[in-house]
């Protein structure tokens, strides 16, 4: 009685317990679902997958794959940064370029950009290119805009004392600018990590001769539910981790004016 | 004054983007005709425009249009009821919102599409697994929408009503719902967008037929002014689904 009380309360106190439990019994019913209820041919149970994360790895050309992706991923996001800081500026600081350009933004990113993804394969070949390039057409947007809120948010007052007190262009950018800047750029960076991922995923999916999406495909097509999901899960753990740091760069730079 | 500049202002603005759009599509024209790029790069825009007419009176889309409106029905009613009511029953206890929150958050930041060839394995080709992808895309900004908006009701609203005798239904109805309701909306409506979008992506990756799908037929076959007339089309018809959604939306955040 007093020991299943004490449980109980112990549960009650941390839910990360309760937490890990649901996710063991997830695993648990998908373990027993793939070994006793599904056709082996299309899925496999979490602990033959992990049991053969080696057998994935030893793939001839899997690493290289991975390897080729990062590579794409790590591009695109940097030219997403860079080509989202630079048109983000340029539209933010200047209220006519805002009001003029803002609008064509929008518009381009509420477009299903997905639509143009043969074009790109058209253009930029099935190579790295066209998923660097897809990427960053997934990427850029969301770190302009955030871009242009941050800077909008900027107090006109602080723009306008630094003037009066004779700050240059450039010392305006630099001290009164760029660190308004620092919490949106950083959220702004978040949600285009989520949208390189996506948009380098999809086009590795749709076509690829050296990347994962060689594989994925192979798997699928030689109903290998093992290695495919060592493979998933592997590309899910970089997903995971380059969101991650993005997410606890923008939680350590993101608020320091908050207060 | 005031006024008038700020209506200059608005007049110039709209005037630039007008500009834009015509010396995009000029410079489109020019390249196709007068610089030579290859017409399998990029088509004539005035052919595109006649591909666009005859797809439109051959109704030749109704087909694929269908597949990909019925995928999207059955996704975002599979994910919007799951999501709504999932987000719903673990609302009503903090306890349960402190245990899932984090994991569901968790798997959303994982780019799901990952899942699309498991699903391609484990559906076929068909439309199945393009229900399913967009299913579960869309059930997590809708589940964690749901959370957010019945978690967050003021506390003391909801002591008020029930020391003033509300019963279950009452306090659903008439505190519960209108609190929760905007961000459950915006759940919806991304929710909505999402699929959407993994559709038409999950039908240009691997599929047999919907719009995705001519899409790359046509670009494999490089019949390109149609495939540029199919893509503004599948724009169109995207950009009008989700400003419906988005009406919706509005209208109902404000009466609810």
């Amino acid at each position: 009685m007093t020991a299943a009380s004490t449980i109980r309360r112990a549960l009650l106190r941390h839910p990360g317990w309760v937490r890990i439990g649901v996710v063991v019994i997830l695993l648990c019913a998908w373990e027993l679902a793939a070994r006793f209820v599904v056709d082996p041919m299309f899925l496999s149970p979490p602990s033959r997958v992990l049991a053969s994360l080696d057998r994935v790895w030893g793939t001839p050309g899997v690493p290289a794959a991975l390897r080729v992706t990062f590579f794409e991923l790590a591009v695109a996001f940097a030219i997403s940064v860079a080509i989202g800081l630079v048109i983000g500026l340029a539209v933010g600081l200047q209220s006519f370029a805002r009001l003029s350009v803002m609008p064509i933004i929008l518009l381009l990113y509420g477009m299903p950009q997905i639509t143009i993804l043969p074009l790109f394969i058209l253009f930029f070949g099935i190579g790295p290119a066209s998923k660097i390039a897809f990427g960053v057409s997934h990427g850029v947007f969301p770190i302009v805009l955030a871009i242009v809120a941050g800077v909008q948010n900027i107090k006109p007052i602080l723009l306008t004392s630094a003037r009066s007190m004779g700050a240059s262009r450039w010392h305006i950018l630099r001290y009164v600018i760029f660190p308004h800047m620092i919490p949106s750029f950083f959220a702004g960076m978040r949600l285009g990590m989520t949208g390189v991922l996506l948009g380098v995923l999809l086009a590795e999916l749709y076509v690829s001769t050296a990347g994962i999406g060689h594989f994925t495909t192979q798997f699928t097509q030689n109903f290998d539910p093992t290695r495919l999901l060592g493979l998933i899960s592997i590309l899910a753990a970089m997903a995971i981790v380059l969101n991650e740091i993005v997410r606890r760069a923008e939680i350590r730079f993101g608020k320091w004016h908050s207060s | 004054m005031a006024g008038g500049r700020e209506q200059r202002r608005k007049w110039a603005s709209r005037a630039v983007q007008a500009g834009f759009l015509v010396v995009l599509t000029l410079l489109w024209y020019l390249a196709t005709t007068r610089w030579g790029v290859s017409s399998l790069l990029l088509p004539n825009p005035v052919r595109v425009v006649q591909q666009l007419g005859d797809i439109l009176r051959s109704g030749e889309f109704v087909g694929d249009l269908k597949i990909t409106v019925a995928e999207l029905a059955a996704a975002f009613a599979v994910s919007s009821t799951a999501g709504v009511t999932f987000g719903y029953f673990l609302s009503r206890s903090p306890y349960l919102v402190r245990v899932f929150e984090p994991l569901l958050a968790g798997v959303y930041a994982i780019p799901i599409i990952l899942f699309l060839p498991l699903y391609v394995l484990f559906f076929g080709l068909g439309p199945a697994s393009k229900i399913a992808l967009g299913a579960t895309i869309s059930f997590f900004p809708i589940v964690l929408n749901t959370l957010a908006g019945f978690g967050n009701v003021e506390r003391t609203l909801v002591v008020a009503a029930r020391s003033m005798g509300a019963s279950d239904y009452h306090l659903f109805r008439y505190v519960l719902l209108p609190a929760a309701l905007p961000v459950m909306l915006t759940g919806l409506r991304m929710g909505f967008t999402v699929a959407l979008l993994s559709i038409i992506g999950s039908e240009t990756i691997a599929s047999l037929a919907g719009l995705g799908h001519r899409i790359v037929y046509l670009a494999e076959s490089m019949e390109m002014p149609r495939m540029f007339a199919y893509i503004a089309f599948v724009v169109v018809i995207a950009v009008f689904l989700n400003t419906v959604v988005s009406t919706f939306e509005g209208r109902f955040r404000r009466e609810p």
